[in-house]
């Protein structure tokens, strides 16, 4: 059993493996510029899909930019724990005498930096494309989609960490994941659905928003408290 | 297995209780499978009763529906469970046996 | 098998097999009439699946910490009746939905949440059979995140607003509605004991079997 380690030691080792997956990806690009592409042709789909009389549907804004989001991350979890798995480094992380928890969080950040990354060009597509006003109260969409991000990430990342030895790992981790982030899914798009009204009700932004954090935080404790057991062999 | 037969047994009988439970509401309501017209606008309150037909829904059909589909889902994993149950333990009798005739290594 | 399940599976049919006489012998309701007797299995099946999910997530927690295979083994146990029982309720409900609310389905919090539910234990049972080696870790993890969302299944009603009943209802209701109901309840719960108890032994007549083939490769 590893002896308790301080914080400040835990909040190192999580920086350090963020460092260093941000100085792998930085050196290719390759995760980054494929998840954008993938992320802005789901986009396009759906906007292609649903035009009417050459008008794409106003109302489906929300919807579409969070679903982007959902299926561009599923993508990204994938791939970063691809590259993990095949140059072997995962378990040499988990050799290495460093807190457990405090790897899932430097994954996690990188995993948040990465679809931060891919929202910045996301928004001002969707908005343009549908004519949205997504840019109106850029605080709260701000919040909205950071904290929906975290909730999603930190799901997403645990599942990936635990699917890197598992068969069929690719098609298991949307079928994990997809039915636990429901509820993110569900608050974010309707806390962007009511910033993109005329006139914004923001207490009931507010609303969604205390939810998608108390469920980051249900979803943050929860896996921070099972990685360590479910990465033991 | 033998438990399956009782469940069995005993999950049959209670079929006919929804001709019990359904009373004078009757099965022939359902028969009705013309294309409805849209209600026509009513100025006052029209109990259910006095209603056109197509307007009322059998409530009969949606209720042996659901009890059926309750049943048949209990019953329908009881034996998925026993079968599947059987089919090992006849493996592990079969395993067994072979073991202590030591014809396996 | 215990000594207690044949006696206790008699009973339990010989219950069940009463159960339809006795919720035809209630009171109609008032406003929904015959229909709103599926509410006598409805409720105890929405009870069970909640039950199921729960006692899935714990022994999975007891599972990942403790590495009992016993919990491992209640634990798939739990998930399959969660997927069964959660089927009954997701079935029985539209049905009572489509009299009493003239729609099949509505994006309701509690039905929201009790389909997504249903699904982890769908994706539990995919993730023990196709997973391949340390699936039984993955699904365990999983199942305890589908247990954090029973107690928001539950409280959901009353505190959005909903079209579905509310947790209210079942305390406030006439006496002789509500010894229907109980008997229901208690016959849905004898059965939950009974199908958990019969597909642990499937699950305990697996792990004797794997013990014997292993044991011949020595």
């Amino acid at each position: 059993m590893p002896a308790r380690r301080s914080l400040g030691e835990g909040v190192r080792v999580a920086w350090l493996i963020l460092r260093k997956d941000l100085t792998v990806e930085v050196r290719s690009l390759e995760i980054a510029y494929t998840t954008l592409f993938f992320a802005v042709s789901c986009v396009l789909f759906f906007a292609f899909a649903l035009v009417k009389e050459g008008k794409a549907p106003e109302d489906g804004a929300a919807g579409i930019l969070w679903i982007a989001i959902a299926f561009a991350g599923t993508l990204a979890l994938g791939r970063t724990f691809e590259r993990e798995r095949q140059s072997e480094t995962l378990r040499a992380l988990l050799m290495a005498p460093a807190d457990r928890p405090a790897i899932y969080v430097g994954k996690l950040l990188g995993i948040i930096a990465l679809l931060v990354a891919a929202e910045i060009v996301l928004v001002p597509l969707v908005a343009f494309l549908f004519q949205a006003p997504l840019l109106s109260h850029p605080f709260w969409l701000g919040a909205v989609l950071l904290s929906g991000t975290i909730g999603f990430a930190a799901v997403g990342t645990l599942f990936s960490a635990m699917l890197v030895r598992a068969r069929s790992r690719d098609v298991l981790l949307p079928v994990l994941l997809y039915p636990i982030t429901v509820p993110v899914i569900i608050a974010g798009v309707r806390a962007t659905a009511e910033l993109l009204q005329p006139d914004v009700e923001l207490a009931l932004v507010r609303f969604w928003v205390a939810l998608l954090l108390a469920l980051d935080v249900v979803f943050v404790t929860l896996a921070l408290w099972t990685f360590e057991p479910l990465m033991t062999d | 297995m033998r438990v399956a037969v009782l469940l069995a047994l005993l999950f049959t009988t209670p079929l006919i209780a929804p001709a019990f439970a359904a009373g004078s509401t009757g099965f022939g309501v359902a028969g009705q499978q013309q294309q409805p017209e849209p209600p026509k606008p009513t100025d006052e309150f029209v109990p259910i009763s006095q209603l056109p037909a197509q307007d009322q829904l059998p409530a009969a059909p949606l209720l042996v529906t659901a009890y059926a589909f309750v049943w048949l889902a209990l019953f329908g994993y009881l034996v998925s469970v026993s079968r599947r149950l059987s089919k090992v333990q006849r493996e592990v009798e079969r395993l067994e046996s072979d073991i202590a005739k030591g014809t396996r290594t | 098998m215990p000594k207690w399940f044949m006696p206790f599976a008699g009973l339990t049919a010989v219950m069940f097999a009463a159960s339809p006489f006795v919720i035809a012998s209630v009171r109609y309701e008032s406003t929904m009439g015959l229909v709103q007797k599926i509410f006598y299995y409805h409720m105890p099946s929405a009870s069970m699946f909640l039950l199921s999910a729960v006692v899935c997530g714990l022994a999975s927690a007891r599972y990942l910490f403790k590495g009992s295979p016993r919990q491992d083994r209640l634990a798939y146990a739990a998930a399959e009746l969660t997927v069964l029982f959660g089927a009954i309720t997701l079935v029985t409900g539209p049905l009572w939905a489509r009299k009493a609310w003239g729609v099949w389905w509505t994006w309701d919090v509690r039905l929201t949440a009790s389909l997504m539910g249903w699904m982890v234990a769908w994706a539990y049972l995919l993730v023990r059979k196709y997973g391949g080696p340390g699936s039984d870790k993955l699904a365990a993890g999983l199942a305890l995140f589908g247990m954090a969302n029973v107690p928001f299944v539950y409280i959901s009603v009353n505190y959005w607003r909903t079209i579905h009943p509310k947790t209210s209802v079942v305390p406030t209701l006439p006496a002789d509605m509500g010894m229907a109901l109980w008997f229901s309840f208690v016959c849905f719960l004898m059965l939950f004991t009974l199908l958990l108890r019969l597909r642990v032994r499937l699950e305990e007549q697996r792990a004797k079997l794997d013990a014997l083939y292993l044991s011949l490769d020595e």
